[in-house]
């Protein structure tokens, strides 16, 4: 895998590295470096703020929204607790890459925390860490341990005079508890359903508190961002889209797995690292973004660059980082059953478009598939779908019904063969 | 104060208010389901999506906060859209049942659904089926009619303090159910039925009973605790079919107790007394009125002339109304008795100057900072009252107590002082010690007392109140003399939790004794030559059971003016039929001293009749003046004068001052006799649904005597008290008791073989 990263990684580097998961290996290569000179210094708040907002670094799990901007919002002469929330409940169908911060490169996590949580006031810090990965969780308690045993975390970090603590939250693998603030519901012990907003975690959180919350690559890459300054950071990327950022290349590619490249790498360059479409094939589709980014045909595709920007501007998004890539061989009508049926089971049930709507797109697509689609079926996907988007409590009601949208909006007549004929255009 | 535009109206809100607050003010309608007044936001509904300038999606009238300058469309054509859509959505897994829906009528669902729902549905897939859950005897579902408001779940959780039901599973799977399979029990779960705005939740008893439009609503009051809740009598064909709570703010909010809701179903039990009855050679005989109060008359008479006046006592319920209460103690005056009483559960006579009440209005319970609850099983009691001091405590207040049971409130507890209730006046004498009232003895404060004392000194509005266990406590006149050096050291106002709906009432009206009259106690420990009693189970609902027993089987003479037959009253020589509250006109006096006037909502069964008739007759046949009353409004007007107006002057909590001496050495072993939640009084004891859900009543003890006894959880054992017979309960460990605590309910047939409600008690095992 080292053969494909290009030095211009953030998160990974210790790939390569003997013991990449060490204490040890992290501060041979400059780690701590950040928070030791932070805390040294005593440098004010204001300045580590805006230096992440001049790296323009863009969330890392979905959405996108500045870094700098999110911490902006924290309230600063607030009295009382705050907290910082690592999301690691990564969940999307398609991503696989905070798992791996976690195993590789554990402690620069640690450093992004500890530096948010000094920049951001916060008393204390959890790592949400979704239910179905372990080894991960196990590596998360371990970096913990040796952080703490090096006066890196807990009371008066480093002579500081400063305390601070982290803590792993171990889920029990809702796709919805990625949300932010179901997941604030579940490490207070609820049912993970998301709240309604207003109010923003900023100013009642975890526990009512004002709390941050931010994916777990988005931390890692805070120390990064701290050493080499936020205009380093930028120009890795491209304007507005700072950094590089990890993206999970899944599917029909011949060497699927994590690239961490700069923002605005060609889709080409990447597809061509992970070794091209498999067996010699034709790419048909690809999701950029994770499962609830909508679908782009191929030859659309292979125009683009990898950034916020320029997938936003193509009608999708780059979400995650979710590369899922589709050959010539796929059944889009299968491929939407698989899908919706995976937004049906994880809706929370909590609010109506959602709980009634996902499970009736499902079950239309379902028939298609199985041969008993009726003409009127995708106009009514396209209308259900405008019922739910926008109507829900959060994002996972339009999650839901950007594949289906843009599946029958790209492959039409994908759909309209399989209601005609009742079997597949693909092989037939 | 932001001023926003909805619907062309402008609207200027309280800071803080919603878009929702704000389309009520203005009197415009937005359909909702899950929101509710009185219950936290849950915005999961969506029905109440509107158009708001500047927001790029239609947004929850119900969750967004109305800020200056906002402008708001209800009815625009894209909020219309996203309501239908939403109801759409509602629709598709919702049955077609409404034909044999008890809902059907006054279904929120149905009636938005011909506002903003299709002619016909485009949903061609498979429906929903949800599994039955059983919640017990009271609440019916059908939960494939849920539509996932979540107003139950929350209701039970912010209202009742108890999460008896929560929503399991996620997404279409998702169901409202109560955990392990447990049923709902909370004392005020009937609630969820009104606020269930489909046809889900529905009351088990009424079910398939009635149609809505089929019945006319009247009001009432009830007739149960001493709140006062306002009620809706639904009759049809001059039957009560259920029973609604009738809003009223200040008294019951929106919500009525469980006891409330279903003790109607008592009005057509099978033990309803519709004819006079009379005793011939020991047989009970029909008889018509004329003969059967002239046989009174003349007993009465006869008695008062061979033994005095002296010789007749009067025990009255005081769930009766004022003017009921009031005719009969002026029959017994008439009689020349001054035993009259309607406290039939107090062991001492600890009459104060005035009459006793709340000391403060229901609604400013919320708003105290301190409370110091002594000897009230407030849940039991109280249920609504318990909510409004459940709500304080949410808010910051600081509740304290003394009991002999440390039951779940609900609520955080400050402090507690949890002993058998002999030592309760030891204790409140510790509080006072620790406010330095000057004429307790030497007394060594304990940490708990010391806590209690210090969490009073703070804060500014503050109650002491007295519970039924304290009033009906054998040192009741110490425990009250202590609570009001209490109350008067750290600044609290003293209040009574009235027992019954016209505690106050019977208190005004001079149901009690006079100079040379008996109370309650010892007139049945003393036992008269004759009797009269009104709406009263004396061995149900007397301090001590058996001794109430012995006493009637000894008089001579009895007469009881009662709504049913009962076990307690065969002792009787004569049973008048009289008209439970549904069938009277009347009054009472809540425990804040508010007088609620009532019509009659069906007429008297069979040949029963209000009670004030009957006394009138009886007064008249007695040769007795002033009974020439030709409606309850003139009988209201003698007994009381000014109305409302008149009460407040009469209220006084101050008791008789008493010695303040460490209290007498009690037995090792005492009963905790509390009346039982549903076994208040003639209707509860008799409604089917509220037995089943009270269950089986036991004897509880605390750990170690339970370990002493060495016993399985369940198993029956005997308990018995002086004066009675033994009693063969199961046995239930119950870590919150006081040690040397024996709880056996009172007011129920388990108790009724018992003698004090708070004295001596053996328990033992059986042999076998």
């Amino acid at each position: 895998m080292s053969l494909h990263i290009p030095d211009t990684q953030v998160c990974l580097w210790t790939l390569g590295h003997e013991n990449p998961s060490s204490l040890a290996t992290y501060t041979a290569h400059g780690g701590y470096e950040a928070i030791r000179k932070i805390l040294a210094e005593k440098m004010p708040a204001g300045e580590i703020i805006e230096q992440v907002k001049v790296s323009a670094l863009r969330g890392r799990g979905g959405a996108g929204f500045p870094t700098g901007l999110k911490w902006s919002f924290m309230p600063r002469d607030y009295v009382g607790d705050k907290y910082i929330v690592c999301n690691t409940d990564e969940g999307e169908p398609g991503t696989f890459k905070d798992r791996d911060i976690l195993i590789y490169n554990p402690h620069q996590l640690i450093e992004g925390m500890l530096i948010a949580g000094y920049a951001l006031g916060a008393r204390a810090g959890y790592n949400y860490i979704h239910g179905e990965i372990f080894e991960q969780y196990q590596s998360w308690e371990k970096a913990l341990e040796e952080a703490r045993a090096a006066g890196l975390l807990g009371h008066d970090i480093l002579g500081s005079g400063w305390d601070f603590d982290l803590h792993a939250h171990h889920g029990y693998g809702a796709y919805i508890c990625g949300e932010e603030t179901a997941l604030l519901e579940s490490i207070e012990g609820k049912k993970g359903q998301p709240r309604f907003k207003p109010p923003f975690p900023a100013s009642f959180g975890l526990y009512g508190k004002p709390t941050t919350i931010n994916n777990t690559e988005t931390l890692a890459s805070i120390p990064w961002i701290m050493r080499h300054g936020g205009q380093a950071f930028l120009e890795l990327g491209k304007p507005n889209n700072g950094g590089s950022k990890i993206f999970s290349i899944s599917g029909h590619v011949n060497k699927p797995g994590n690239y961490e490249i700069p923002l605005g790498t060609p889709f080409a360059t990447l597809l061509e690292m992970a070794g091209g479409v498999r067996n010699g094939h034709k790419l048909k589709a690809v999701i950029p973004g994770g499962s609830s980014a909508p679908v782009l045909p191929g030859e659309v595709m292979m125009d683009l660059t990898l950034d916020f920007d320029a997938i936003a501007k193509a009608g999708s998004m780059l979400g995650s980082g979710a590369v899922i890539v589709m050959d010539e061989t796929v059944c889009m009508v299968r491929a939407l059953e698989r899908l919706s049926y995976f937004y049906y089971e994880e809706s929370c049930g909590q609010c109506t478009p959602c709980r009634e709507g996902t499970g009736w797109m499902h079950r239309i697509v379902r028939r298609i598939e199985h041969g008993q689609g009726r003409p009127e079926d995708l106009e009514e996907l396209v209308r259900i779908g405008g019922n739910i988007a926008g109507r829900t409590i959060c994002a996972l009601g339009d999650a839901a019904v950007g594949p289906v949208v843009s599946f029958v909006r790209h492959f039409r007549a994908e759909f309209e063969y399989h209601i005609e004929n009742k079997r597949c255009l693909v092989g037939a | 104060m932001p001023l926003i535009e909805i619907d062309g109206l402008q609207v200027e809100v309280a800071p803080g208010a919603t878009v929702m607050d704000a389309a009520h003010q203005a009197g415009i309608a937005i359909p909702h389901f899950c929101y509710h007044k009185k219950l936290s936001i849950a915005a999961n509904c969506r029905m109440c999506l509107v158009e708001v300038e500047k927001a790029p999606k239609p947004l929850p009238a119900c969750a967004t906060p109305a800020t200056d300058g906002m402008k708001v469309k209800t009815h625009s054509p894209l909020a219309v859209e996203a309501q239908k859509g939403v109801m759409e959505f509602l629709l598709i897994n919702h049955p077609l049942d409404c034909p044999v829906c008890d809902q059907g009528g006054e279904c929120t669902l149905q009636d938005l659904a011909v506002g903003y729902g299709a002619s016909a549905s485009r949903y061609g897939e498979a429906k929903r089926v949800v599994t039955e859950k059983d919640l017990g005897p009271l609440i019916a579902t059908d939960m494939t009619r849920c539509i996932h408001c979540s107003r139950c779940v929350r209701f039970l959780q912010e209202v009742g303090g108890l999460m008896e039901l929560g929503m399991a599973h996620r997404g279409e799977h998702a169901e409202i159910m109560p955990f392990l399979e447990v049923h709902v029990g909370h004392e005020l779960s009937g609630n969820v039925i009104d606020l269930c705005p489909v046809g889900a939740l529905t009351s088990k008893p009424f079910r398939y009973t009635a149609r809505p439009w089929e019945l006319s609503r009247r009001k009432a009051v009830s007739p149960h605790d001493g709140l006062g809740a306002n009620l809706q009598l639904h009759v049809k064909n001059g039957r009560v079919m259920r029973v609604l709570p009738q809003e009223n703010e200040p008294i019951n909010e929106c919500w009525i107790p469980d006891r409330d809701r279903y003790s109607y179903q008592a009005l057509h039990s099978a033990e309803r007394l519709t004819r006079p009855l009379v005793k011939e050679g020991g047989q009970w005989v029909e008889a018509g009125w004329q003969d059967a109060l002239e046989r009174v008359a003349r007993k009465l008479v006869e008695i008062r002339k061979a033994r005095g006046g002296a010789a007749i006592g009067g025990l009255a319920s005081a769930h009766q109304t004022t003017e009921e209460l009031y005719l009969f103690a002026k029959v017994l005056r008439g009689l020349s008795s001054e035993s009259i009483d309607h406290r039939l559960a107090q062991a001492e006579d600890a009459r104060g100057e005035g009459v006793r009440w709340l000391g403060l209005s229901i609604a400013d319970m919320e708003q105290m900072d301190r409370f110091l609850l002594v000897g009230a099983s407030l849940r039991t009691e109280q249920p609504l009252l318990a909510h409004r001091v459940r709500r304080a405590v949410h808010a910051g207040a600081q509740l304290s107590l003394i009991h002999a049971a440390d039951d779940d409130l609900l609520c955080r507890v400050h402090a507690k002082l949890i002993t058998p209730p002999g030592a309760w006046v030891h204790a409140l004498a510790q509080i006072a010690k620790a406010l330095h009232v000057a004429e307790v003895e030497d007394v060594r404060v304990s940490d708990a007392a010391r806590t209690v004392a210090e969490s009073l000194l703070g804060g500014e509005r503050k109650a002491v109140l007295l519970g039924a266990v304290a009033q009906n406590h054998p040192d009741a006149g110490r425990l009250q003399v202590l609570a009001q050096a209490i109350a008067q050291a750290s600044g609290a106002s003293l209040g009574f939790l009235a027992v019954a709906a016209n505690s106050v009432g019977a208190q005004l009206v001079g149901v009690l004794p006079g100079a040379q009259g008996l109370n309650a106690r010892a007139m049945l420990q003393q036992p008269r030559h004759a009797y009269v009693l009104m709406g009263v189970e004396p061995e149900l609902d007397a301090y001590d059971a058996s001794a109430a027993r012995a006493a009637l089987e000894a008089a001579e003479f009895s007469v009881a003016l009662t709504a049913f037959r009962a076990p307690a009253l065969e002792a009787c020589d004569v049973l008048l039929p009289i008209a439970p509250f549904s069938e009277t006109a009347g009054c009472y006096v809540n425990m804040e001293g508010r007088l609620q006037c009532f019509h009659a909502a069906v007429k008297p069964q069979g040949e029963a009749r209000p009670a004030w008739k009957v006394l009138r007759v009886l007064g008249n046949l007695l040769s007795l003046n002033g009974f020439d009353y030709d409606s309850v409004e003139a009988v209201r007007a003698d007994a009381l004068p000014q109305g409302q107006e008149g009460i407040a002057a009469h209220l006084n909590n101050a008791p008789v001052p008493a010695g303040l001496g460490p209290a007498a050495a009690r037995a090792d072993l005492v009963r905790l006799g509390e009346t039982g939640l549903y076994d208040l009084d003639p209707l509860t004891r008799r409604a089917p649904a509220l037995q089943a859900q009270a269950g089986a009543a036991v004897v509880s003890v605390g750990r170690a005597l339970f370990e002493q006894l060495g016993v399985a959880e369940g198993t029956p054992v005997r308990v018995r008290q002086a004066g009675g017979r033994p009693v063969r309960l199961p046995i239930h460990c119950d870590a919150r008791l006081a040690e040397g605590v024996v709880r056996v309910p009172a007011g129920g047939m388990a108790g009724a073989d018992l003698g004090g409600r708070l004295d001596a008690i053996f328990i033992e095992r059986e042999e076998p």
